[in-house]
């Protein structure tokens, strides 16, 4: 019988990882519902982009305080959880710290690990504060009412929990405190129970333990239903990120093909196409849901935390206008689960529901207020572009809609005819040379 | 006005047989707009003094395509660019300089991949190598001791890295730069931007000239530079939507260092 504990570790362990990887690869599968994009030139140039930006947190402390501490939760994070091996060990083989055999180095190691735990609360505690009682401007938006609130502070207190579990853990752990070496935090909690009888010392610190590795499963797999899984996207999606100036859009190809063809004197427009030339063109110009958009953007959308940064930076919002770049990344996930869910209903094929990206989640209004300014992917921690997006719906609503605002189409109608955005001839260019 | 400007054109180069050093890519704005021409010649005289050997396209230049691109025409926008690089490559054009970011961006950037392929400059950057190469001086003259803040251009500055060579023009004029709480890579849009220039903005609380132009203020500047014809536009609007047109000038870097040279 005394395997119990190991087999229902086993268990808890199989079904938490398990759950996990089923929902990765409805992540995957809805990421690839975007259009193919081939992302692999200059390499260099993409892995410096992941070691400065995601690992060396460098646009975070752009902002010092949330930066500072982010950097505490960050680095505390991914310390603290090489102990989840020592537990993941112990849970299997019904060891008790197994790598308490390290000695003098093991209290070091778990030493750190306490003191980190602190600063991860404390910290953890400030940013609850910071959304919840200083009500910090972007924290409030509209796109950040009712779930999206909930699930940052739901966040939080799973990190709380989290850190206070490990730490009673410690500071309940008889033979751990005895050693006297690496309780530097715990040693003071060890007091609180110090009427407790070694038996129920001995409960608090198994139920500690049990809960510690059951809620770290518990928020691996909310990961997938919250916003928080940029702390796994954050790595691919600033690799993935654009490296090109970011004044420079992409020219669209088959706009190109159709371009060069009109250009070509020797085309001739009557050609039957070749035998085995593929229709090519595309069956709509720029973007109206997600599928319209890049695997990108998509990837793009999964890993936007919500912070709100960009939307704080731009211009049209600050401004008042209905824009927010955070609310475009938002809506953009928020469509992209529906189709997801809507292809998961109907056996694996998307069944057209009547609604779409644009309109139904964004409207004209908020795309047209947009100045392409770039403070949005300037301000991003972690390399989302939130302007991407806007210039494709742009692109649907001109090209396949004829929907721009009557002065825009005004303008290009200028452009087309006399080459400037103003009706002026083309022939009073060099004017100004005399006047 | 009598002044002589000149303004040789890519025709009369070619009609001699002579290739000039540079391109200037006068643009819509620097060709049309009153404003924005006085920034033209201001350009030019300063390239007249230092003798470059430039030339324009004159009647032969169009629209970069670049407020099509920005409102989502595509289509427009590669028209544009590919007449507009049929006629540079005809003429075998190595460099282009330009006073407008947003043309400077989009041949720069998005040209390329269409053919057309220059070494492209903004005029701050060449009036910099200018300087370098010790074929202009400046000294302050009136700009000395005057407090000067630098708005930065969006598709100059985060666009496209560029935030020094304003700088240090004003720097080299004595005069006391200041910057706003927002500069550089966040520096705030002037709100022209992505087309809207052409467009009125949508409903908000404010427009986005008079926040810019506010965070200017704040400086409590002599001149707010530029160095865009658009922000241009943006910031004595929103200079005299303030009511400090008496107090601020708008001026663009060309204008300064033409002004200092007494051109």
């Amino acid at each position: 019988m005394d395997y119990i504990p190991n087999i229902l570790f086993a268990f808890v362990l199989i079904a938490g990882l398990g759950y996990f990887a089923f929902n990765v690869r409805k992540l995957i599968r809805n990421i690839n519902l975007g259009k193919a994009k081939e992302v692999n030139d200059n390499k260099p140039a993409r892995w410096k982009n992941v070691i400065m930006i995601a690992l060396g947190q460098s646009k975070m402390v752009k902002r010092p305080v949330s930066g500072f501490f982010h950097v505490i939760v960050y680095v505390g994070f991914v310390i603290i959880n090489i102990e989840v091996l020592e537990i993941i060990i112990d849970g299997l083989f019904g060891t008790h710290r197994i790598f308490s055999s390290l000695g003098s180095v093991y209290g070091v190691l778990i030493g750190s690990f306490e003191v980190l735990a602190a600063l991860v609360f404390i910290a953890v505690v400030v940013f609850w504060i910071r959304r919840n009682v200083i009500k910090i401007k972007r924290f409030m938006s509209a796109e950040m009412k009712g779930w999206p609130k909930s699930d940052g502070n739901i966040i939080l207190y799973f990190e709380m929990v989290l850190m206070a579990l490990f730490l009673i853990m410690n500071a309940t752990d008889l033979t751990f405190q005895q050693t006297e070496s690496g309780n530097v935090i715990s040693q003071y909690i060890a007091p609180f129970f110090s009427n407790f009888s070694e038996s129920a010392l001995h409960i608090v610190e198994r139920s500690a333990w049990w809960l510690h590795i059951v809620g770290i499963l518990i928020f691996l797999n909310y990961l997938y239903f919250s916003k928080h899984l940029h702390i796994l996207l954050a790595f691919p999606n600033t690799y993935y990120g654009n490296i090109n100036p970011k004044g420079q859009f992409e020219n669209d190809a088959a706009v190109t093909k159709e371009v060069m063809l009109m250009m070509d004197p020797d085309a001739d427009p009557f050609a039957a196409p070749a035998e085995d030339a593929q229709d090519e063109t595309p069956a709509k110009f720029g973007a109206s849901d997600v599928q319209d958009l890049s695997w990108v953007n998509l990837l793009n959308a999964y890993t936007c935390t919500e912070c709100g940064r960009c939307t704080s930076e731009c211009p049209a919002n600050i401004t008042g206008k209905k824009l927010s770049p955070r609310k475009i990344m938002m809506d953009t996930r928020d469509r992209l689960e529906e189709v997801g869910k809507n292809i998961d209903a109907n056996k694996g094929v998307f069944v057209d529901d009547g609604k779409q990206l644009l309109n139904d989640y964004i409207t004209p209004e908020e795309l047209w207020a947009c100045t392409s300014c770039n403070a949005c992917t300037e301000a991003c921690p972690v390399s989302i572009d939130p302007l991407n997006i806007i210039m494709e719906m742009r692109r649907y609503l001109v090209m396949e809609e004829s929907a721009a605002p009557m002065e825009l189409n005004n303008m290009m109608t200028n452009v087309e005819n006399n080459g400037a955005p103003w009706p002026y001839n083309q022939m009073d260019r060099l004017n100004w040379k005399d006047e | 006005m009598s002044e002589q400007l000149k303004v040789p054109t890519m025709a009369e180069y070619m009609a001699e047989g002579k290739h000039p050093e540079v391109l200037f890519w006068v643009g819509c704005a620097g060709s049309f707009d009153d404003r924005a021409k006085k920034i033209t010649k201001a350009f030019v005289r300063i390239l007249n003094k230092a003798n470059v050997e430039f030339a324009v396209l004159g009647t032969e230049e169009s629209c970069t395509g670049d407020p099509a691109k920005r409102s989502g025409n595509e289509f427009l926008f590669q028209m544009q660019a590919v007449t507009n690089i049929e006629v540079m490559n005809a003429y075998e054009i190595k460099k282009i300089v330009t006073a407008c970011p947003h043309c400077f961006n989009t041949i720069k950037n998005e040209y390329p991949g269409l053919g057309g392929n220059y070494e492209v400059v903004h005029h701050t950057q060449f009036l910099k190598g200018l300087l370098d190469d010790g074929r202009l001086t400046i000294e302050g003259g009136q700009f000395k001791g005057k407090r000067i803040t630098f708005h930065d251009p969006c598709y100059l500055g985060r666009a496209n890295n560029v935030y020094e060579a304003p700088r240090e023009l004003i720097r080299k004029l004595d005069a006391e730069l200041v910057e706003m709480k927002s500069c550089k890579s966040r520096g705030l849009c002037c709100g022209a931007g992505g087309a809207q220039m052409f467009k009125d903005a949508e409903k908000g609380d404010k427009e986005i000239n008079i926040e810019r132009t506010e965070q200017a203020l704040e400086t409590k500047p002599e001149i707010i530079a530029a160095g865009c014809p658009f922000c241009n536009t943006m910031m004595t609007d929103g200079v005299k939507g303030k009511d400090k047109e008496g107090d601020v000038e708008v001026m663009d870097i060309a204008e300064l260092i033409a002004n200092a040279q007494d051109l």
